[in-house]
């Protein structure tokens, strides 16, 4: 009894304290982090814009490994989790897709130009669609998880491929504040730290998103089984 | 020579279709699966043919002392079934020459010539598979399926579409096959039950 | 037991020569590719005309015909099978390595026979010079091994599915378009004048995603394949 009170108070301290940080994440991002030299306001939108398409690649690596998990133990639980992974990957690819096309505008002028960038984000989307659209078309639950289980698998290998091969071959416009080739840092220690913070808290948020989902994953399996017991 | 399947359950969609079913089939020892149609013969089947996988449960192939790896059971199993079927494009000389070279059987040309004759198919073992009416699709079955003498022969519904003739000519089969092999067949027909040793009902 | 590669070599041509002489019988998958390729080709050219096209617009071209007539014949492979009931006779009586193995060796087949007749008909309706021929055909055959492969590997997932209407066009996409992309851009530098210091590492990455892509699939297609 006091070990769950223990637990339950750390969890709302957590919530609390996500909460917090993030708010702290935006007024920084307009308020505390300068804008360096001939950037203009609109590029403040990389507080955020970053951070998700980092969790949108994170979601659909840990999609890969559930996926994996899956073909490994043949649990349905592992093929529930993968797919809820891939939803909130799809939600932070478009809040990514979202953010980059109003900062396009902005800055070159149109929303949408396919730049390599905006070409791979826009592939991952379609990836994550045609993974829910394969969903939809298996009708056995087992079929379904292991059909995409592999499709997650198969379309996986090509991320790399979108993130780093496509634009090294194509002349690509979009600024690289985390990969860039000369591997330098080019934001001072006050943008630098809204940066880091941000990338964390929005790595946390996921990973709390994630838990809530998984969570109600095995509530509703237990609902079932209560259920079949009954019958 | 030895089947084992133990505590075998599948579900569909959280349905059940088939719980806990354990049996054991060996050489004069043949077994009948019976059950009402959709009671699941035909998934028990594929899943003691390796074709599904079950929930839970296993089945196990003993041969010459040793336990078959899955990848090796394929080797050593026939079977007739309405899901299986051949090759319509092709002739019917055709087919069985493919799962000849597949499974290396020796002297490949005179074991379907004789096969062909014992069944009366050798005039039609140039057709292509599609002009075949459906009893003699299922005698080609058969062939195809007992081509390689496989140690472990599976029949789903022995007698369908065959003419009296026919039927004669797989109970001789079974007759013959179940003193030294494995044999296992899915059937409700009274007649057909008398050649099993054992009669497993499936049932949900 | 080890594997031996000449038992493996012989079955997968064993299973090749049935899916050639099937082909050979009901030419589906050949009348498929073919007028896809054509109906395109007559499409692209006719709606180009006579404008003067850039080197740069014919490759991008040249790749929509191709992979467009592929995503026609690609699925049927599988599809076949599964609808003539064939699927578990297969199943039983070879490994799911050498299966995979013969049907993709036809799907590229199909593929290089297409390519053999869409290119040189695209070459002249649009009626320009290709600089450099050795480059567009390792280009051509990097590609045909890439889009096979990819073609291959989403045709089984679509013969499992219930409901397959456009999914192979929507699953396959994602997976091709890598290929496409390095093949459109290793094209271009095949049709221009221009020196091609830049092909070998367009080459070089098609050539590893082909890899990739291969070696994934063969790990994946028994997960697929069985149940």
């Amino acid at each position: 009894m006091h070990n769950t009170n223990v637990k339950n108070n750390l969890a709302l301290a957590g919530k609390a304290l996500l909460y917090i940080i993030l708010n702290l994440v935006i007024l920084g991002a307009y308020f505390y982090a300068p804008l360096a030299k001939g950037l203009k306001e609109y590029t403040r939108v990389l507080y955020f814009h970053v951070p998700s398409a980092w969790i949108t690649v994170l979601a659909f690596l840990i999609a890969a490994v559930l996926s994996g998990m899956y073909l490994r133990t043949r649990t349905m639980l592992w093929d529930a989790y993968a797919a809820a992974a891939n939803q909130l990957g799809i939600l932070f690819c478009l809040i990514t897709t979202v953010t980059g096309a109003m900062w396009a505008k902005a800055s070159w002028g149109a929303y949408w130009n396919w730049d390599p960038r905006q070409t791979s984000i826009f592939i991952l989307l379609l990836i994550y669609a045609a993974y829910f659209a394969l969903r939809s078309a298996v009708e056995n639950e087992q079929d379904r998880a292991r059909l995409s289980a592999v499709y997650a698998l198969l379309a996986f290998i090509t991320v790399p491929f979108f993130i780093f091969v496509v634009p090294r071959i194509y002349e690509s416009l979009h600024p690289d504040p985390l990969i860039n080739s000369d591997a330098k840092v080019k934001m001072n220690s006050q943008m630098l730290q809204v940066f880091l913070t941000s990338l964390g808290v929005f790595t946390a948020l996921f990973l709390y998103m994630l838990n809530m989902k998984m969570r109600l994953i095995r509530l509703d399996e237990k609902i079932m089984e209560n259920e079949e017991e009954y019958e | 020579m030895l089947l084992e399947t133990q505590h075998i359950s599948k579900r569909y969609n959280r349905k059940s279709i088939l719980k806990d079913i354990s049996f054991t089939a060996r050489p004069g020892h043949a077994v009948a699966l019976t059950g009402f149609n959709g009671s699941g013969k035909t998934t028990l089947i594929k899943i003691l043919t390796h074709i599904i996988r079950p929930d839970e449960g296993g089945v196990r192939y003993h041969l010459s002392g040793t336990i078959l790896r899955t990848e090796e059971v394929k080797q050593h199993i026939g079977l007739v079934g309405p899901y299986l079927q051949l090759y319509q494009e092709l002739t019917a000389f055709e087919n069985l020459q493919f799962a000849a070279r597949l499974r290396q059987v020796p002297h490949a040309e005179k074991r379907i010539g004789e096969l062909a004759e014992e069944v009366g198919l050798s005039a039609h073992l140039n057709k292509r598979v599609h002009a075949f009416s459906s009893g003699m699709q299922q005698r080609l079955k058969y062939l195809f399926a007992i081509l390689s003498k496989p140690e472990f022969l599976f029949i789903d519904e022995p007698r369908s579409n065959l003419d009296s003739a026919g039927v004669a000519w797989v109970y001789h089969l079974l007759e013959k096959y179940k003193q030294d092999r494995v044999v296992v067949f899915a059937t409700n027909d009274e007649q057909d039950l008398t050649y099993a040793d054992e009669v497993v009902a499936v049932a949900k | 037991m080890p594997m031996r590669w000449w038992p493996l070599l012989n079955e997968i041509w064993v299973l090749f020569r049935k899916d050639l002489l099937q082909e050979l019988r009901s030419k589906a998958a050949l009348n498929a590719i073919f007028l896809f390729a054509l109906v395109t080709l007559t499409a692209v050219s006719y709606s180009i005309g006579s404008f003067n096209v850039a080197p740069d617009m014919l490759a991008a071209l040249l790749w929509i015909v191709i992979v467009f007539s592929g995503l026609s014949a690609f699925a049927h492979i599988f599809l076949k099978e599964e609808e003539a009931q064939t699927a578990d006779t297969l199943k039983l009586i070879a490994r799911p390595t050498t299966i995979f193995l013969a049907k993709w060796a036809f799907n590229v087949l199909l593929l290089t026979l297409m390519l053999l007749f869409t290119v040189p008909l695209f070459i002249g309706a649009f009626n320009f010079t290709v600089y450099h021929p050795g480059l567009l055909i390792l280009t051509l055959l990097l590609g045909d091994i890439g889009l096979a492969t990819a073609g291959t590997i989403i045709a089984v997932l679509i013969a499992r599915a219930a409901r397959r209407g456009a999914l192979f066009s929507v699953l396959s996409f994602p997976v091709l378009l890598p290929v496409m992309i390095i093949a459109i851009s290793a094209t271009k530098i095949a049709f221009r004048a221009d020196p091609t210091d830049l092909f070998i590492s367009e080459i070089t990455a098609m050539l590893s995603f082909d890899i990739v892509l291969l070696t994934a699939s063969l790990l994946l297609f028994e997960f697929i394949w069985n149940d």
